[in-house]
């Protein structure tokens, strides 16, 4: 018998599992702030209300939703065919380099819905070519891809220093990025979506790229689930040797899924680069390349799982910003350490308060069944 | 009522809408073998798996030495000296036999002085009970038998008074099989009471006492072994009367299908296991391989199927090469007509978290019929597994559940149903019953034979000797790697069995 845990129904294993995790993360983060001094609850709110109470904040945390939709995507694909690509990073991060050439190229003579499905294009192309190298490496010479993406980000770290400063740098600036795109470069604003809801999205950069990110997550939930290629992909995921069997490539299914999975993480540099930025800067990413690894855990490399969770870290983002802004004595470091405990408790300990919670469904049901026993007789 | 072991009273179990066990009742006396059989999805292993602690009954309760208990998990089990030997060993692959044995009977923090304890625990255990295995052996390194061998020594070294084996016998050599009865004998010699889950009647008739019968999710009966016989369980079994050997005409054999020219295969390790093998199939005849598990016949299988690759050697389909010491590709081998039935159904032939449907087109996913260009076509595959199911009487007749939730007799026949409604020209099959109960034998064995009429070639590995003389039409033998004799159907077992021990074999080759 393989799972020792009964199994739950739906609703519990993927609602109230979730949020139990999710509520104790949030009290140990409480313990910490009670350490540093602070008031728990008070920072609670504005975690809360810097991430939700007004439109602009509330742009603010879909802004950065975006950006994890993408990369929780590029993770979870990875995973379906067992493949764990750390190298989000670094391919979100070469990525950029096929938005910036389309903006840089069309920006001045075409609008911005000429330019866009250039940039995704060239994003998908930058980011997929990133990952196909791991990929193959894997597939030809074995080298696991954990320790190749790992790598790759730190090339990719590198090379893109290289390019801000020597190569896309205008001539005479003195700042590692490009020039700023003109209009044709820059993407529009959802804050007709938001003003729907009466709200007003002021200065956040929430843009159309959102809306891409939907559009990408049903994609990738066509692709695992109803097409050909993804049921390769999940045969291989879950049993090598079924996928061998069956006459599946592992190298040719490793290296193309690792090249949707790179595009994906590489249409993450849409938002930051043409949708808040204007211009390709030095570290754009920072780090959505591995928040995804979190968001997809969360969300049960599920794409209806992934957009609640990639909204979570929004959430905890722009909140958390917000908190340091308000409390001083809590710094962004604090931010990352509750970031950190979400992260654990959400995903590493997933399951610790799985055997208790399956005890006490057991326990109902049995009872129910005494119950019904009673009546019957 | 002071010998009763174990009483179970009022057990019920549902999994949704599956109501795995009704209200069951069982009572087993001390110190006897106590046999439960019943078809494949009847509720046995779910019966033994609310025993061990592995699932909570919905309703019910258990007795043990005529006290309740409350079994939450295996440790409450464990605690009231219930151990339970596993289908699928639970032992880590890389500790040696000693260190299984320990884990999570450690007894104090420092291990030094727990192992010596438990080495001469151990060694008391073995000579006890004939269970000779080396300690320091590692379990990755050994076969089967003995691993299985390792699974009765951690039950007893926990103390068990009542130890549950859940098909033991279905992955062991007659050999093997024949030594574990004698330990069961002396466990129950020195007060035991082991229950025995099996498919195979002989079995429950040699060596149990007493048997009792499931048949979806009910008890239906219980009966003295000695007081009963296989064609009265066969039939409590499954409700009508089953043929107990199959019937089949001659063989017509036609032309030949798959023609093996001096395979030889070796292993990741360079250790030879097939040597040499040539043989002919023809259409409309059955060859069966006999052999002990482990002589290469898996090896076989594999390589001709595309599987792994062989060091040299030629096989011809249809008069056209197969490349075995190359890039076989196992998609392109079905397209030309060779269907394979793998012996691991649990690792090769299925995934088992896919839904049933998905199962029932592995390897046929290229199929024009279930794709939309690139994409499945959902109802196209989910009403072909509905037909399936039907015609192979699946059960539950559910091809969006889970495919580890169908008992193993059933995933069983999901495989063949996949292989063999095809009509491929050759069909090479790894332990087609393996763990499947005998009124679905009875289906197999049948259907393989109409395929058989139908001009098929069938080519059988079994290390079931009964199952290889009741279908076979030739009989090849295996012994380290090489065919070392072919007989009629009509070789008696003794001399299959000398030849499986590779006694005759060496005559023969020599000659
Ligand atoms: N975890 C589960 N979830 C849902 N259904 C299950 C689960 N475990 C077992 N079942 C169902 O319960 C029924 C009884 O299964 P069980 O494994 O007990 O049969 P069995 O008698 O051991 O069969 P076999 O001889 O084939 O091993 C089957 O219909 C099976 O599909
Ligand atoms: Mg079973």
């Amino acid at each position: 018998m393989s799972t020792p845990y009964a199994k739950l129904p739906g609703w519990a294993e993927y609602g109230l599992i979730p949020l139990i995790n999710l509520a104790v993360a949030f009290l140990v983060a409480g313990l910490v702030v009670l350490l540093v001094g602070e008031n728990p609850l008070e920072a609670a709110y504005h975690l809360i209300n810097g991430a939700f109470g007004r439109g602009e904040y509330l742009g603010f945390t879909l802004y950065y939703a975006t950006t994890f939709i993408f990369t929780g995507l590029a993770v979870a694909v990875a995973f379906h065919a067992g493949l764990f690509n750390i190298g989000g990073e670094g391919q979100a991060y070469v990525g950029g380099i096929g938005v910036a050439l389309a903006c840089l190229w069309l920006d001045q003579t075409m609008p911005w819905f000429v330019v866009f499905p250039l940039a995704i294009l060239g994003s998908a192309f930058f980011g997929a070519a990133w990952a196909f190298l791991p990929g193959w490496l894997q597939a030809k010479r074995g080298s696991h891809i954990v320790i190749t993406t790992i790598m790759f980000n730190f090339i990719a770290s590198s090379l893109m220093v290289y390019l801000l400063t020597r190569v896309l740098k205008p001539l005479g600036s003195m700042s590692p990025q490009t020039r700023t795109f003109a209009e044709g470069g820059q993407l529009p604003k959802l804050d007709w979506l938001l003003a729907i809801f009466g709200l007003d999205i002021g200065t956040a950069p929430f843009n159309v790229s959102f809306l891409l990110a939907l559009v990408a997550a049903f994609c990738v939930w066509l692709l695992i689930w109803r097409t050909k290629l993804g049921y390769e992909m999940r045969t291989m995921g879950h049993s090598p040797s079924a996928a061998r069997y069956a006459g599946m490539s592992e190298s040719r299914i490793t290296v193309i899924t690792m090249m949707i999975s790179g595009a994906l993480a590489g249409m993450m540099a849409l938002n930051p680069i043409m949708g808040e930025q204007g211009r390709m800067q030095l570290d754009f990413v920072q780090g959505a390349g591995f928040v995804g690894i979190a968001v997809a855990l969360m969300g049960r490399s599920h794409p209806a799982g992934i957009i609640p969770a990639a909204v979570l870290f929004g959430m905890l983002y722009q909140g958390g910003a917000e908190i340091s802004f308000e409390m001083p004595s809590i710094s962004r470091d604090m931010i990352v350490i509750i970031q950190g405990l979400v992260i654990l408790f959400a995903g590493a300990l997933e399951n610790m308060f799985r055997p208790a919670i399956a005890r006490l469904f057991a326990m109902q049901s049995r009872r129910a069944a005494v119950v019904a026993q009673t009546k019957g007789a | 009522m002071d010998n009763i072991a174990i009483e179970l009273r009022g057990i019920d179990k549902s999994f949704g809408p599956v109501h795995a066990n009704k209200n069951i009742n069982l009572k087993v006396r001390k110190g006897t073998i106590h046999g439960i059989i019943g078809e494949n999805g009847a509720g046995k292993s779910t019966l033994m798996s609310i025993l061990y602690g592995f699932y909570q009954a919905d309703s019910g309760e258990i007795l043990v030495d005529g006290k309740p208990v409350a079994i939450r998990d295996p440790n409450a089990a464990i605690a009231a000296g219930i151990g339970m030997v596993h289908q699928h060993f639970m032992l880590v692959e890389n500790f040696t036999v000693l260190e299984n044995i320990m884990l999570g009977a450690e007894d104090s923090q420092i291990l030094n002085k727990g192992i010596a304890k438990a080495r001469v625990e151990l060694k008391r255990l073995e000579r006890e009970y004939a269970l000779e295995v080396d300690p320091d052996a590692v379990i990755e390194e050994l076969p089967v038998g003995l691993q299985q061998r390792v699974e009765i020594l951690k039950a007893l070294y926990r103390r068990a008074d009542i130890l549950i084996l859940d098909e033991p016998t279905g992955v062991l050599t007659p050999a093997e099989a024949d030594h574990l009865f004698r330990v069961l004998g002396q466990l129950k010699n020195q007060g035991k009471t082991v229950i025995l889950i099996t498919h195979k009647l002989r079995e429950i008739m040699a060596i149990t006492d007493e048997v009792s019968v499931m048949r979806r999710g009910e008890m239906v009966a219980t009966r003295t072994t000695a007081e009963t016989s296989v064609e009265e369980l066969a039939e409590l079994m499954v409700g009508r009367r089953v043929l107990l050997r199959v019937e089949k005409g001659e063989a017509k054999p036609g032309e030949v299908k798959l023609a093996v020219e001096g395979l030889t295969v070796k292993d990741g390790r360079g250790v030879t296991m097939v040597d040499n093998v040539s043989f002919n199939l023809k259409a409309g005849e059955i060859v069966g391989i006999a052999g002990v598990a482990g002589n290469g016949q898996s090896e076989l299988l594999e390589a001709i199927s595309g599987i792994r690759r062989a060091v040299s050697g030629s096989v011809l389909l249809n008069g056209k090469p197969i490349e075995v010491t190359g890039r076989a590709d196992p998609s392109e081998l079905r397209n030309r007509g060779l269907a394979h039935v793998p012996e691991d159904r649990h690792h090769v032939g299925l995934v088992l978290k896919f839904e049933e449907c998905e199962n029932a087109i592995l390897g046929y996913h290229h199929d024009k019929r279930y794709l939309n260009g690139v994409f499945l076509n959902v109802d196209a595959i989910r009403k072909d597994a509905e037909k399936r199911i039907a015609e192979y009487d699946i059960r539950p007749p559910n091809p969006r559940l889970k495919t580890a939730n169908f008992s193993g007799g059933n995933q069983q026949k999901i495989v063949l149903a996949r292989e063999m409604e095809r009509g491929p020209d050759v069909l090479i099959i790894g332990q087609p019953t393996r763990g499947v109960d005998v009124g679905a034998i009875e289906f197999i064995h049948r259907r393989i034979i109409e395929m058989r009429d139908q001009g098929m070639a069938v080519l059988l590995v079994s290390v079931e000797l009964d199952e290889i003389r009741a279908l076979s039409d030739r009989i090849l033998v295996m012994f380290a790697g090489r065919v070392v004799g072919e007989r009629g159907p009509d070789a008696t077992e003794g001399e299959l069995g000398l030849l499986m021990a590779g006694v005759e074999g060496r005559k023969e080759a020599a000659e």
